[in-house]
């Protein structure tokens, strides 16, 4: 990988570079010679005196002390020899960190292929019924998607219940697979501005209407004109909904964001939503999404 | 009275008292989030008291607060004591010490706001920054001016490292914090992506380097030998230590930032000269310990020798495990792991802090016209609380930051992790107690020493020390 604008730049790191731990060992080298203490004698003082009392002896440096510093010297030219370190030179090993990341992924890919391969071909509605293929899916579940859906796929606020059977972009085995491959981008634009507070309140308790939960009778009559300009377009005239665009169907007890309450409903008008669910196709096989996509059928399954 | 024939005490009285004022705010603090990490509504879902807000001040409050008044005081002394002069100016010294303690308060207010910059141990925004900037330049000029105008030929070893550190901070402090402000409190770093990440570490590291390492060895270099009553073991060690510490410090940041976007090559170097950095720190070690040799008997009944040999004991095994820890196969192991926590706590308790308390306890008494302080049996208590404590808090953060680094590697034969983060988080959750228990121990160590200080000061007049003539 080229990381240097120019060879120069390479050349002024490596020969700083050995300069610098050559300057370290000329440093030691120039202050080991030894001086024979005199027989029975106390050490030599240096003769510089403060505060009364603070002087200095002068013994010499430690042997074993030196013998470390060139130790770890010497280690330290070594290293720069076989390892990428002195400028651009790669080093005698060829080592590199990203290729160690790709020879121990290749490993490990090429020890469990095996595995997901027994699977691939069996269809997920049978494999969400196979203890073995569970056990794998739930691991990749747990870490790759547990983090934002739950250890047990119950999901939190903004990020929806797999355990339930309402399904924002279809609950098919093909559409599932598809959600964890591509990612999902769901896009509820804000209508604070558009609509003022009081326009909004009115359109909050028509959705609320819709599942039957309780609302203001005269202030829902006033928001279904608006609804139906506005919302109905991804949410349905009936507000159903739509998994073309991840628009949930206002007529169930299901709530993504909140539950349910008329400030939750305000603050999604409002201020709009912006559900994200990222790809993972260049993060797991097909083998691995295969799997995954049976464990998640299974949780409603 | 104090005049031009007598020492500057005023400054170094009040940076020493301030030193057991902030080590107790700071390590309480730092007990409290330790706290947070096991009882998570601990902070009544406040964002004033939240952990990522709380923790900057703890760090910041024990490094720049405690450790820097620590630093203060004692380089105010030495540099006096140790070149027969009076401070160049005590106006300067003055500003220094309410600018800093304006700095600190600042600090206390915005952090817990959430102002931050979000760099580790730099996390003060730009208006403070450059209060810090202006403060540490009036410090630096009274003390070089001080060494200027010294009466005697050479300059004694423990001003060289004080001299680093005030030098090396002020480059580091005015690099690192280069910032665009765009609001009062809100300003971006001067660099991008991967460089800011190495400026940053540059920063970082050499904070260790210089700040809690080269000052306190400054500290170190005075009190042991003074506290001794021998004299350095070697000179000529001192040199040799001394170039290369400084020189080696400067490469080592990199080891921060391994396996991470930065170059192959930068890691690379950062992780070579961290291992040649470990001679040079040892040699503060050995010349630390062996200024002892005829005088080990002190240490038997002599509690602020122990607190002294015992800190340069921690420094000695904190600077091999950095060392150790910054070869990548190891890092690798404990990188963002507790394993961290433990070994910077194992520098900053067991190292800058006993280092901090003994020259305090030293320094107290002859500040207050004392022989020495109200009770030395309760340093003898604070000094074995304060072992028990560091080892507690160490050993628990080593156990579970190489089960947290074991955990996160392990991976089952279909390629997953073993473990998910959380289950790594429930096994370290014992520790978390054990590290609790050990920072209320260290704690509770201080506020014996507060009231041991209180004792000792209480009524007495502040001592006027005339300027002595030097030997030669």
């Amino acid at each position: 990988m080229i990381q240097f604008i120019s060879n120069t730049w390479s050349v002024y790191i490596t020969v700083l570079t050995l300069i610098s731990i050559a300057g370290c060992a000329i440093l030691l080298k120039s202050q080991s010679k030894q001086r024979k203490r005199r027989e029975g004698g106390a050490p030599e003082v240096t003769g510089h005196k403060w505060d009364d009392t603070l002087e200095e002896y002068n013994n010499p440096l430690p042997r074993w002390w030196m013998a470390l510093f060139y130790i770890t010297i010497v280690f330290g030219l070594g290293y720069l020899l076989l390892y990428p370190g002195l400028g651009s030179y790669a080093g005698l090993l060829g080592w590199s960190s990203h290729g160690q990341y790709e020879t121990e992924k290749a490993a490990a890919e090429a020890l469990s292929k095996p595995l997901y391969d027994k699977f691939a071909q069996v269809d997920i509605p049978t494999l969400a019924r196979n203890a073995e293929a569970h056990g794998m899916g739930e691991r990749l579940f747990l870490n790759n998607c547990a983090q934002c859906h739950g250890s047990d796929g119950g999901g939190r606020p903004g990020f929806p219940n797999l355990r339930d059977n309402d399904w924002l972009y279809g609950g098919t085995p093909e559409a599932i697979v598809e959600t964890i491959t591509q990612g999902r981008q769901a896009m509820m634009p804000a209508w604070g501005d558009q609509l003022g507070p009081e326009g909004v309140r009115k359109v909050a308790n028509y959705v609320l209407s819709l599942s039957g939960s309780r609302h203001d009778a005269a202030l829902a009559a006033e928001g279904k004109t608006t609804f139906e300009t506005l919302c109905a377009a991804c949410h349905g005239p009936a507000g159903t909904g739509n998994p073309a665009f991840g628009a949930p169907n206002l007529t169930d007890h299901v709530w993504l964001y909140g539950n349910g309450s008329e400030k939750d409903i305000v603050q999604t008008i409002t201020q709009g939503r912006n559900g994200r669910m990222p790809s993972h196709a260049g993060v797991l096989t097909p083998e691995k999404i295969h799997l995954l996509a049976a464990y998640v059928y299974g949780l409603s399954h | 009275m104090e005049d031009k024939s007598t020492y500057n005490y005023k400054v170094v009285r009040q940076f020493a008292i301030m030193t057991v004022v902030w080590g107790i705010v700071g390590m309480l603090v730092g007990v409290f989030i330790a706290a947070e990490l096991i009882w998570p509504d601990l902070g009544l879902q406040l964002p004033w008291l939240s952990f990522g807000r709380l923790r900057p001040l703890h760090t910041n409050a024990v490094i720049f607060a405690f450790g820097g008044c620590a630093l203060f005081a004692t380089s105010y002394y030495v540099v006096q004591r140790t070149c027969h002069t009076r401070l160049l100016s005590d106006r300067l010294a003055a500003f220094h010490f309410w600018g800093w303690q304006l700095v600190i308060v600042l600090a206390a207010v915005t952090l817990p706001l959430g102002y931050t910059t979000s760099k580790e141990y730099a996390e003060l925004e730009w208006p403070i920054d450059i209060l810090i900037a202006v403060v540490w330049v009036a410090y630096a000029i009274n003390f070089f001016g001080t060494m200027a105008i010294r009466k005697t030929p050479h300059i004694y070893v423990a001003n060289w490292f004080f001299g680093a550190f005030v030098l090396t901070v002020a480059l580091l402090h005015i690099v690192n914090s280069a910032e665009i402000p765009v609001t009062m409190w809100k300003s971006y770093s001067a660099y991008a992506g991967v460089q800011d990440a190495m400026v940053q570490w540059w920063y970082g590291h050499n904070a260790v380097g210089f700040f809690l390492t080269a000052g306190f060895l400054g500290m170190m270099y005075y009190f042991i030998p003074k506290q001794a009553e021998r004299p350095v073991y070697s000179y000529r060690l001192s040199v040799v230590h001394f170039w290369a510490l400084i020189f080696t410090y400067m490469w080592a940041g990199p080891h921060h930032l391994h396996y991470t976007a930065l170059p192959d090559w930068t890691q690379s170097i950062g992780m070579v000269f961290s291992l040649i950095l470990l001679a040079p720190s040892w040699g503060g070690m050995i010349n630390g310990i062996m200024t002892l040799s005829g005088a080990w008997h002190k240490l038997r009944d002599d509690p602020i020798l122990k607190f002294l040999v015992v800190s340069v004991s921690f420094y000695g095994m904190s600077t091999f495990e950095g060392p150790m820890m910054s070869i990548k196969t190891v890092n690798a192991l404990s990188h963002y792991t507790d394993w961290t926590i433990g070994h910077v706590h194992s520098g900053a308790l067991g190292w800058v802090a006993m280092v901090s308390i003994g020259s305090m306890y030293y320094l107290i008494p002859r500040l207050f016209n004392r022989d020495s302080m109200h009770s030395v049996r309760a340093i003898n208590l604070h000094f074995w609380i304060t072992t028990i404590g560091v080892v507690l808090y160490i050993a628990a953060m080593w156990i579970s930051g190489v089960t947290q680094g074991l955990m996160w590697r392990a991976v089952n034969a279909d390629g997953t992790l073993t473990y998910s983060f959380v289950e790594s988080v429930k096994a370290s959750y014992p520790y978390y107690g054990v590290r609790l228990l050990g920072g209320i121990v260290v704690l509770s160590g201080m506020l014996i020493m507060a009231w041991n200080v209180w004792k000792t000061v209480q009524g007495q007049k502040p001592t006027v020390a005339p300027v002595q003539a030097p030997a030669h």
